[in-house]
């Protein structure tokens, strides 16, 4: 039992000076004049690193990282790390990460949490601890109506993506009968809401998929038989991949879209180079392999590949961070300040970020564009028209 | 309820819910067989399952067809799918002798209590399963497109699939093959010995040992066949694309009654049947509360399964 007490109380007094040292660190922090001298200032890069859906997120982590390598390399004195917080993109997982990243109080800026999922979990957490995020590619609408301090969108939400989706299924791919299917997940419902609002008498049947569900025959059948030209889909490429194959196994020859979720290279490997041909993504992003500057070459000299999905968004929002440190803001508190009033144009996508009150992207700035699989790639990139 | 959906879609829906169920039937047979032997339920076993499609996706990777590969020729096509069909089974059978001879033997060997053995089940599913995620990064893996997607024949409104058919006829023939050798080799009349009563097989020279791992190894077998069918209808794998199979099988052998052979084929297609049909009426959100509640339902009836248990008694 005594030794019991004593270890407690030894616990306690390491704890106990463990936060002093961290305070007293913060206070030397707020100090120093001249933000970009302080050392060891983190930015966290929250999303799913590994698992199913990663190939939605490492592009972006890459993008960060080589802000950050070139933020460093630019400023003497300069450290600044990326520290990874791997979600796998499970909601589950999101809460421990979140408090993790909240205490650490070197981190004062997090890029992500990449999925709608994860964000309703994560948010309240780090909005509690006043740390600023924004995600490059959380697209759920309701994540700015929470109530959430501490929350920026650097893209257009579903509400954008949503109806832009619509009009491309009604004004390019002239569909008149559209199947619409979801997986139940935050992003899946949200987004078929808005495709449903814009098509309207066009939707000719609607089906639920559940996640990690593999087996598809009955959708499959479902879409023959109510002799739809068009499916969307709306979810995450686990799923999607499967069930375009075993759609298409099925005899089905009409036009599959689904959002920035499948926008993604493993739906093209998953699925294969002849059954994925023609089917169509949709994304609040440019083409990444497009980026301005000289971003392309960059990111190919240090990753040895094409920056991918959300690469060069990732890339701007954390060079927006960046801008905060040179300019002194090192605390979370400055940091979050220094956001309400941001104006500034990104090098890599070239758009003007400016948050509005709720944390949304300045609407004049949100742009869809639409992809087309081709010989196993995404190409014919083409922005959908404002409606 | 939506039975517009469910009547047009019929003939389609019976022959999906078919295709499906066998991969149940195949699957669930390992279950059952372990079941009847050794009273254990094998949790493990939907692991070795998933390790069968990861044989016969590696099979054709070395074959040189992966999944951007366009469709073979109809004679490699079959080609294609004997090699994985013995690779696959080979490599799953492999991997259940060597769980039941890390994971069980020693439990049996110092007569560890039933909840032992089923935290040993539960540990090494999760071995198993982790170290594929980790071998494969988690990453799901697309299946090349090897049989044809046009119909073999279409006729009133049924159109049969090659792959459809084909999973049926091998399910069938290899549910036929495994009954004729539990009843009729010596090796089965060794499983049946100790599945009835195995200290006094053990008196009349059985080898119980020998009996039990003969038991493990077919069951990995029917799963390694299994895989095969359920990459080729499903088009892609991954490290815990085991789990809900197994868990289907599992309680399609319950269904069909646990320790029963022909049990577990019926209870196998009647689930992909259920499961097709539930998801037409209700939608396909709704699949596996109507298959669960189809079970309960039965299970409130016949407590042991449409078949009973019978791998036990005599006159299997």
């Amino acid at each position: 039992m005594r030794q019991r007490l004593a270890r407690v109380l030894g616990g306690v007094a390491i704890l106990a000076l463990v936060a002093g040292g961290a305070a007293a660190c913060k206070k030397e922090e707020a100090t120093t004049p001249g933000g970009s001298t302080v050392s060891g200032l983190k930015i966290g890069f929250f999303g799913a690193l590994t698992g199913d859906n990663a190939g939605l997120v490492t592009p972006g982590k890459n993008g960060a990282e080589l802000a950050i390598a070139e933020y460093n390399a630019a400023n003497p004195g300069a450290d600044v790390q990326l520290v990874p917080f791997d979600s796998q993109g499970s909601p589950d997982k999101a809460a421990a990460l979140a408090t993790s990243a909240v205490a650490d109080a070197k981190i004062i800026g997090i890029v992500g949490p990449a999925f709608s999922g994860e964000s309703e979990v994560a948010n309240p957490i780090f909005d509690q601890a006043g740390l600023p995020i924004i995600t490059q590619s959380a697209t759920r609408p309701s994540l700015n109506s929470k109530g959430w301090k501490i929350f920026h969108r650097g893209v257009g939400n579903d509400l954008s993506q949503g109806p832009a989706i619509g009009r491309y299924l009604k004004d390019v791919a002239k569909a008149t009968k559209v199947f619409i299917v979801d997986d139940q997940s935050a992003y899946g419902t949200g987004l078929r809401d808005e495709v449903k609002k814009i098509l309207g008498a066009a939707v000719v049947g609607q089906d639920k998929v559940t996640e990690k569900q593999q087996e598809f025959g009955p959708v499959v059948t479902a879409v023959k038989s109510s002799g739809a030209d068009a499916v969307f889909y709306g979810g995450y490429t686990p799923e999607a991949a499967p069930f375009l194959k075993q759609l298409r196994a099925g005899g089905f020859k009409g036009t599959f879209i689904g959002g920035d979720g499948l926008y993604d290279a493993n739906m093209l490997s998953v699925t294969g180079k002849a059954d994925v041909e023609g089917a169509v993504v949709t994304c609040p992003c440019g083409p990444a392999t497009a980026a301005k500057g000289n971003f392309v070459a960059d990111f190919k000299a240090k990753f040895g590949t094409d920056p991918g999905v959300y690469a060069d968004v990732a890339y701007d929002l954390t060079k927006v961070f960046l801008e905060g440190f040179k300019a002194g803001k090192t605390t979370r508190a400055d940091l979050q300040a220094f956001l309400g009033t941001y104006n500034g144009v990104g090098s890599a996508t070239g758009v003007t970020y400016k948050w509005e009150a709720n944390g949304e992207l300045d609407p004049a700035q949100v742009a869809v564009w639409a992809f087309t699989a081709k010989d196993g790639a995404w190409a014919n990139a083409t922005q959908i028209p404002k409606g | 309820m939506n039975f517009d959906d469910l009547i047009q879609g019929f003939p389609d829906l019976t022959t999906t819910g078919l295709a499906q169920g066998s991969v149940y039937a195949l699957v669930a047979l390992g279950y059952t067989l372990v079941y009847g032997v050794l009273r254990l339920i094998n949790f493990a076993h939907s692991e070795v399952f998933m390790y069968g499609t990861f044989a016969a996706l590696w099979t054709w990777g070395l074959m040189g067809y992966d999944s951007n590969s366009t469709r073979p020729s109809l004679g490699m096509a079959l080609l294609l799918i004997l090699v994985a069909l013995v690779v696959a089974a080979l490599f799953s059978g492999g991997v259940a002798v060597l769980l039941e001879t890390v994971a069980y033997r020693p439990l049996r060997k110092r007569n560890a209590p039933p909840l032992a053995f089923l935290i040993s089940a539960i540990g090494a599913s999760f071995v198993l399963a982790e170290a594929m995620g980790a071998l494969t990064e988690r990453r799901q893996q697309g299946i090349p497109s090897i049989l044809p997607s046009t119909p073999l024949f279409t006729a009133g409104g049924w159109t049969v699939t090659p792959v459809q058919l084909m999973t049926l006829v091998v399910a069938l023939g290899v549910m036929f093959a495994l009954d004729w050798f539990v009843s009729k080799t010596r090796f089965g009349r060794g499983i049946r010995a100790v599945a009835q009563d195995a200290d006094t097989a053990a008196l009349m020279g059985v080898n119980k040992g020998r009996v039990i791992a003969l038991v493990f190894l077919l069951g990995g077998l029917l799963a390694g066949v299994a895989a095969v069918f359920y990459n080729l209808k499903q088009g892609n794998t991954r490290f815990n694309g085991g789990f809900l199979i197994g868990l289907k099988a599992f309680s399609a052998a319950v269904l069909g009654g646990i320790g029963n052979l022909r049990g577990a084929l019926i209870g196998g297609l009647l689930l992909g049947l259920v499961e097709a049909y539930g998801a037409a009426l209700f939608g396909s959100n709704w699949t596996n509360v109507i298959a669960f509640v189809v079970l309960l339902v039965l299970l409130m009836f016949r407590p042991t399964g449409l078949l009973g248990e019978s791998l036990g008694r005599a006159r299997a």
